[in-house]
């Protein structure tokens, strides 16, 4: 409802352009969903069958205990980083340009922590004992231990999850409003109830706004120690390649390399497939690109740390266990990951890259291959070469946990598709806030 | 006292703000205020003799009994069930707690100062801004929801015809009685 000469959309665009997202879908999204539920159906045979037959089902034996599993759990929860990290640390920071992408990003956030937290439970085996992790009275008095890393990662992942999963629902209910109030019917009914009343009264927005920042400002420290607490499963073992104080800031900026990659996975698409070409403009995705860019740069330089750290610590087992890495097994699955990791996002220095929808693409798929083969490098080849050559092994994946860890992408990928059908993708009150607000006297106007 | 409600549409900020600044000028408090987003403008007319919103209030309760029960929990439970770290039990003597394993404690300290801080102040605004409301107020308008701006005056049934008469004069697009 601007007046005088504006390109950008007004508040009724808005509306009209984020509901128009949630018509029914055409052939091409259940074809998707058909491939989606086809690998879902085989992630959870293979899973069944792991139950059945037991562990030995999986490839991971001595000293290989932790292999793909859990590989892939910390690259899901690494992923789960570009969502809150947009939402609450860019939301502190003022950046108005998260505000197209952050719910995809923030929905992004809570389905793949939820996919990571199916792999301790696919991991551990007998799934149904899980319940052993968390601290609850019982009559042989025992508690977890608290000192142990993996305690600590129960708290930080259960925690990330539910105030992530707050903080969405929360932003979600203005917008929920605005469905409940431009739909009929059941439809109608179901986003009524959800919506909680809504009105958008001042007194509503008055706590909704305190509370929101505070959740925001809680979140905040919270994005950077979840990944530092699942870098301590590791580096508070004594396994080379792993023992090193670096690791808790080197993986919070994987997380955020992998992150900001799989945001723009999906957020490419959904511009492309809804037409959100006014919304989610190029100025955005260069401003991710360049996140990309300085993320993959300081992952470079935490790669020549770790090299540098391990030639100069005058530790011959931690320099043959750099050796081997680099020469030996799996060596080229360290070559994909500096190809990948430190190579690819090179081109996003050209400011053409960055805007080029197909160019970024690429590079974060090469992003996301990289990110799970350091993962991988971190735990396969390390537990592989330790102190002793009569511990030394090699680790040969089999179908059931290739399976899984292809079935987990399928995992989310329904998640989200659902997702994008059912609830508004783009904040429609965010992305308000970052139009011209209507003022009809331009003189008197503040 | 039986009061009338009177509503105005505002398709503008500015003639909102015009509004809301008239009608306090003049005395009328009991308003509310519908927007599809938070206005700055209309913010601050309305925050300008309001205390904070309380909100902070339950975020800071909510956190601080997550520090407490974490110690409490992992302080406890390590005494109850012995396991000897650093070369030595976590033992209650008389002058306090002895033991080398406190450090790692703190990281579930953080992580439930976060977590019941976080639901504290979601509790806080259901509480603070009565949610859920199951039925809809008789000032809301639909349209308060996508691009227009909503003044409700609650006021004594006599003076509804000078409200009318500001709102319309203010810039409102439609006034009417609810």
């Amino acid at each position: 409802m601007s007046d005088g000469p504006t390109t950008s959309p007004t508040f009724a665009d808005v509306n009209r352009d984020v509901l128009r997202t949630l018509d029914p879908p055409g052939n091409l999204y259940f074809a998707w969903m058909c491939v989606v539920a086809l690998l879902l159906a085989g992630f959870f045979a293979a899973w069944a069958g792991q139950v059945w037959w037991g562990m030995g089902m999986a490839g991971k034996r001595v000293p290989q205990m932790w292999a793909m599993y859990i590989t892939t759990f910390v690259f899901w929860i690494g992923i789960g980083h570009a969502g809150t990290l947009i939402s609450a640390i860019l939301y502190l920071f003022r950046a108005r340009w998260r505000t197209s992408i952050y719910r995809a990003a923030e929905a992004m956030t809570i389905f793949a922590v939820m996919t990571a937290g199916l792999f301790p439970l696919i991991h551990a085996g007998r799934m149904w004992f899980a319940y052993f992790l968390l601290p609850y009275p019982n009559q042989r008095y025992l508690w977890p231990n608290f000192r142990s890393p993996l305690v600590w990662d129960v708290f930080a992942i259960s925690t990330y999850l539910s105030i992530s999963t707050v903080f969405f629902i929360v932003g979600l209910v203005p917008d929920i409003a605005a469905l409940r109030d431009a739909s009929s019917g059941w439809r109608r009914r179901i986003y009524a109830m959800l919506a909680l009343g809504w009105e958008g009264a001042d007194t509503q927005w008055r706590h909704y706004r305190r509370a929101y920042g505070l959740l925001a400002s809680l979140a905040t420290p919270l994005v950077l120690s979840v990944h530092s607490v699942v870098s301590w499963d590791f580096a508070m073992a004594l396994v080379p390649g792993w023992h090193s104080t670096l690791f808790a800031p080197f993986f919070v900026d994987g997380a955020i390399f992998s992150g900001f990659a799989m945001v723009l996975v999906l957020v490419l698409p959904m511009r492309h497939f809804f037409n959100l070409h006014a919304y989610i403009q190029d100025k955005h995705l260069d401003a991710m690109g360049k996140l990309i860019l300085v993320t993959g740069l300081v992952l470079t330089y935490f790669y020549l740390c770790e090299i540098f750290t391990s030639l100069y610590s005058g530790e011959h087992i931690e320099k043959a266990s750099l050796f081997w890495k680099v020469t030996a097994t799996y060596a080229w699955a360290l070559w994909t990951m500096y190809f990948c990791n430190c190579v690819a996002p090179l081109v996003l220095f050209w400011r053409r890259a960055r805007t080029s929808p197909v160019v970024l693409y690429i590079v974060s798929i090469l992003v996301l291959i990289g990110m799970w083969f350091e993962r991988f490098n971190i735990i396969v080849p390390s537990l592989g070469h330790d102190f002793y050559p009569y511990t030394w092994g090699i680790y040969y994946p089999s179908p059931t946990d290739t399976m899984i860890v292809i079935g987990s992408f399928s995992f989310f990928l329904l998640l989200f598709l659902g997702f994008i059908k059912l609830m508004p993708s783009l904040s429609i009150v965010e992305v308000k806030e970052t139009i011209p607000p209507p003022v009809r006297d331009r003189a008197h106007g503040h | 006292m039986a009061t009338e409600a009177i509503l105005g549409v505002f398709a503008h900020v500015d003639t909102t703000v015009r509004a809301l600044e008239e009608l306090r000028a003049r005395g009328y408090h009991d308003l509310t205020v519908y927007t599809p987003l938070p206005v700055h403008e209309i913010e601050e007319v309305l925050e300008r003799d309001r205390p904070v919103s309380r909100v902070r209030l339950f975020t800071l309760i909510g956190g601080l009994s997550g520090i407490a029960s974490a110690f409490l929990l992992t302080i406890w439970s390590s005494l109850v069930w012995g396991q000897v770290t650093g070369g030595k039990f976590m033992q209650l003597v008389p002058g306090g707690i002895i033991g080398s394993s406190l450090p790692p404690f703190f990281i579930i300290a953080f992580e439930l100062m976060v977590l019941f801080g976080g639901l504290a102040t979601v509790i806080g605004m259901i509480v603070l801004g009565q949610f859920p409301r199951f039925r809809q107020s008789p000032t809301f308008d639909p349209r308060f929801t996508n691009d227009r701006f909503g003044v409700a005056v609650h006021c004594a049934p006599e003076r509804a015809g000078s409200v009318h008469e500001l709102l319309r004069t203010a810039g409102a697009e439609e006034v009417k009685s609810r």
